[in-house]
């Protein structure tokens, strides 16, 4: 926690300075050298991680001790290894320790998630994201050892030199191999079918950290590449970057809005998140290879400005469902609900970070999504014919489309599981969480209202990190031509007129009287089972967006007596896996189909396989003597 | 660039004053439209003057969102009243663009929604869900559509695209802007929960959908909400007339006063008369009819680059 304190500063400091520091640490062989680095890049995102692990920590003291005696010091030793081999993947000076540590990382969080593995679907949800991550790790390999072809060194700055000197096909080749790598890491559509299996088995505090973290770690390794060691490319590598993240986007808040697992809706708004990030990002290539180097920097500062924030609402979001789980024992939408009555304190700081990734005002979802909607005009401002406005506008419309879902989503799973009637006895009787864990949560959730109030403060952080072109003044957001977002005076002026309002209510008709009262149902009794539920409430989203999330439906009437008088009726609503089935299905059965060819050579006996080895020996002489 | 507060009350205090009158009018000419006599003009002055006075009832089950979001709303929407151009060439609050005021929209709705599920009620839940998908249909069309006007002069400020329609002379009639206008005002009547999206005057728990999330609410607090839905109603046309119809914004202050009051009442008579003559749509007919803004939205940024203006 100290570290984490100490890791704030130092990033605040180096952001400010917009200097570089380099300390080579370690050479175990001549031709390698594992040294560290850091310069604003990487101070941004030791400074989302630094903060975001100082609040996690502090909740994880309350959190933890439910794994006291399930093996809570293998998993505190564990976080810690993780949350290190993350720094290290940051703070890496080279490809090899960029490598090293990135698959620290990754065996870390395997066995963090992996933490439960007597529960159902664990094993399986571990299994798929160590595969995956591995498939992302060999690309990555493959692209930084065609970059050390040409280097001949390990380090950032021989493969900056190396890169100029490469052709444009080979530069194609690095950036989509690299593209592969980072997305998995990152969770983008259709690469992010681990995510929504691992960051709902894992502990509550592991799952804020890789989601609000670890994915960032991703999108630092795709910034790092593709803006310091290629220095940006063709403007079709932005309008990529750019549709992978609309695809994202909307697909992620899609699948969210269908899901009742609180956590599992948790994680696909990860894939949404990411996809704003990219959005931003990819403006900002399209923009940098059009040459309008403002409106670049702009766009880049829309996207690491949202991944900081996405990093405080997730984790925060994440605190909370652990909390809630906590205190129910489970995290299904639809036996929770009137928590807001049993733990005051956990609904509201949920709350503030349900606003905040709905995109709402004053909040830093809000600003951050502001400026990648600004980005995004001076994206379709950039070409003469006019094509990149319609571009342009369409991307604005679907990213408007993920806020105002994300939005629905919220109401949802902040509505149901919080506000209400508790629809089991669970919920009843749930006790509030922990002061330490609502401790953790207040830090996060007074970072997202700090982000929000005064968002012009952390752009001017990234300036070092994005180049002096955007616009600075004071708290508020700026963009060059009258663009202007001033979220506090803005809630000043709400406040403001809200009280006014009120008080000459109360001026020209005296103070209200009031009464509690049953609400109206038809003159029956309110029960829990008449209120809206999770599914029903997203049926309308479900049914308008049928197209695309396929939903499925069984619905089973069993009768004693006739047909037409049912006594019970049992109904499946699900929605299919279209890239689980369609795309993952076939290659993986291509994998086990093959498996079983290559079984016909494998006789079991041992003088077989001496023979095999035999023969591969006098083939590669044959081979290597020509 | 400073915020003028005194001209942003006054522009609020307007508002207020306006709002009500507009939906007065707006159920006059309806009732012209079914041969009745109507309403008076102020009936809604009168409406909330009653409710002022009547006892708040609180559903058993709501916790404080409940009793905070009429003000919340309320909030938003006299926030919102001031960043719209309405009698000048600048709106008073200079402190955001119309993204903001779709921000503040969106607060608004996310907090009534809210509200409605804290009763518990499966009407007020209904009410939630309908008005969170419709809005999910509502704002990339409104979007795509602000982007084709900001995308030309490069800022999404109401202030800018305002006086770059009245720069334009002629142009501010081109096929560009008309495309504009014509997705915008499917834009509002659905932003004001007008037919064919919703239907204002029915308490059929079938078909409502912002008088379902307004079910359990009564005295002050209805008030509030209504006031602010009211509040809403004028913003969103004096958006529209702002953005497209610029003509008088730049006039002096007392002619800009009565050119501002025929817009609206201009833009209340067309909703009047299409909400006269249109059948409400089924729920599931709603994304065709946005997907049709969404396509005039377009068209006018296409039509921007074809004919240029």
């Amino acid at each position: 926690m100290t570290g984490a304190a100490v890791g704030i500063a130092i990033a605040i400091s180096v952001l400010l300075s917009a200097a570089t520091y380099a300390a080579p640490l370690w050479q175990p062989a001549p031709f390698l050298t594992l040294g560290l680095y850091l310069d604003p890049l990487a101070a941004w995102f030791v400074l989302l991680l630094s903060t975001v692990v100082f609040a996690v920590t502090l909740a994880g003291i309350a959190y933890g001790r439910a794994y006291d005696h399930h093996g809570g010091s293998r998993l505190a030793a564990l976080l810690n290894l993780f949350v290190a081999s993350m720094l290290l993947v940051i703070e890496a000076d080279g490809a090899f320790g960029f490598l090293l540590a990135w698959e620290a990382m990754a065996v870390t969080s395997y066995f963090l998630v992996t933490h439960e593995r007597r529960e159902p679907g664990v094993e399986r949800a571990g299994f798929v994201y160590l595969a995956m991550t591995h498939l992302g790790t060999a690309f990555l390999t493959v692209a930084f050892l065609m970059l050390y072809a040409v280097a001949g060194a390990w380090d950032f700055a021989s493969f900056h030199t190396a890169a100029k000197a490469l052709d444009s096909t080979a530069l194609d080749l690095i950036f989509l191999l690299s593209l592969v790598g980072f997305a998995t890491k990152a969770g983008v559509v259709p690469l992010h079918v681990w995510l929504p299996l691992a960051h709902p088995v894992a502990p509550s505090h592991v799952s804020a950290l890789m989601s609000g973290v670890m994915l960032k770690i991703g999108l630092y390794g795709l910034v790092r590449l593709i803006w310091t060691v290629l220095g940006g490319g063709p403007a079709w590598w932005g309008w990529l970057v750019l549709g992978l993240g609309l695809v994202s986007a909307v697909l992620g808040v899609l699948y969210a809005l269908m899901e009742h697992d609180l956590k599992r809706l948790l994680a696909f708004h990860s894939v949404e998140n990411v996809g704003i990030i990219l959005i931003g990002l990819g403006a900002s290539l399209v923009l940098a290879a059009g040459g309008h180097p403002a409106g670049s920097a702009l766009a880049l500062a829309a996207g690491l400005f949202h991944a900081l924030n996405h990093a405080l609402f997730k984790a925060l979001l994440f605190l909370g469902a652990g909390a809630v789980q906590q205190a129910t024992g489970t995290k299904d939408l639809e036996s929770l609900g009137g928590l807001i009555h049993r733990m005051p304190g956990t609904a509201f700081l949920f709350l503030i970070g349900a606003a905040a990734i709905s995109a709402l005002p004053p909040l830093n979802g809000f600003a951050s999504e502001w400026l990648t909607f600004q980005g995004l005009l001076l994206l379709g401002q950039s070409s003469r014919d006019g094509w990149h406005g319609v571009a342009a506008a369409v991307s604005a419309g679907l990213l408007a489309l993920t806020g105002a879902l994300a939005a629905a989503c919220f109401v949802k799973a902040f509505g149901i599981a919080f506000l209400g009637l508790p629809r089991s006895e669970a919920a009843a009787h749930a006790p509030e969480s922990p002061t330490m864990l609502r401790a953790g949560m207040g830090l996060l959730a007074a970072s997202c209202v700090g982000a929000g109030l005064f968002p012009g403060v952390a752009v001017r952080l990234l300036v070092g990190v994005v180049g002096p072109e955007i616009p600075q003044r004071g708290p508020e957001l700026l963009t060059a031509p009258g663009g202007l977002l001033a979220p506090l005076p803005l809630l000043i002026a709400m406040t403001l007129g809200a009280i006014s309002v009120m008080a000459a209510a109360r001026l020209l008709a005296g103070p209200a009287s009031e009464r509690r009262v049953p609400a109206w149902v038809c003159g029956f009794a309110l029960q829990p089972e008449m209120s809206y539920g999770a599914m029903a409430f997203a049926e309308p989203i479900r049914l308008f967006f049928r197209a695309i999330v396929r939903p499925e439906r069984v619905t089973e009437p069993e009768h004693t007596v006739s047909p037409f008088f049912p006594s019970r009726i049992t109904t499946h609503a699900s929605v299919r896996p279209v890239f689980e089935r369609h795309l993952y299905g076939p290659v993986s059965h291509g994998f086990l189909r093959g498996a079983t060819l290559a079984r016909v050579i494998q006789g079991g006996n041992l003088r077989l396989y001496l023979s095999y080895v035999l023969g591969t020996l006098v083939a590669l002489l044959v081979v290597a003597t020509r | 660039m400073t915020p003028d507060f005194v001209g942003s009350a006054l522009q609020i205090c307007l508002v207020m004053a306006l709002a009500p009158g507009l939906q007065g009018w707006i159920k006059r000419v309806k009732a012209a439209w079914q041969s009745r006599q109507g309403p008076p003009l102020l009936q809604s002055y009168a409406d909330l003057w009653k409710l002022l006075h009547k006892e708040t009832l609180l559903p058993s089950s709501t916790s404080w969102i409940f009793r905070a979001t009429p003000w919340l709303v309320l909030g938003c929407m006299l926030t919102a009243a001031a960043l719209v151009p309405l009698v000048s060439m600048q709106s008073p609050l200079r402190l955001g663009d119309v993204i903001t005021l779709i921000g503040l929209l969106a607060l608004a709705r996310f907090a009534q929604a809210l509200a409605s599920i804290d009763t518990g009620s499966a009407f007020a839940g209904m009410g939630a869900s309908r008005e969170m998908a419709i809005a999910a249909l509502v704002e990339p069309a409104l979007l795509v559509t602000i982007f084709g006007l900001a995308v030309p002069i490069g800022s999404t400020n109401a202030d800018a695209i305002a006086a770059a329609g009245l720069a334009s002379g002629f142009g501010a009639v081109g096929p560009a802007r008309m495309l504009a206008l014509a997705a915008l005002l499917v834009v509002a009547i659905a932003e004001t929960g007008r037919l064919p999206v919703d239907n204002p005057d029915t308490h059929l728990e079938l078909t409502m959908v912002h008088e379902g999330m307004l079910l359990e609410y009564s005295g002050r607090p209805l008030a509030a909400l209504t006031l602010a839905a009211f509040i809403k109603q004028t913003v969103v046309l004096g958006l529209v007339a702002a953005l497209l119809l610029p003509w008088g914004l730049d006039a002096p202050l007392p002619l800009a006063l009565v050119v501002l009051a025929l817009k609206l009442a201009g833009l209340g008579t067309l909703l009047a008369c299409i909400e006269s003559v249109t059948a409400k749509l089924r729920i599931l007919r709603l994304p065709e009819l946005m997907a049709t803004a969404f396509a005039l939205g377009t068209l006018s940024l296409v039509a921007h680059g074809v004919f240029g203006a």
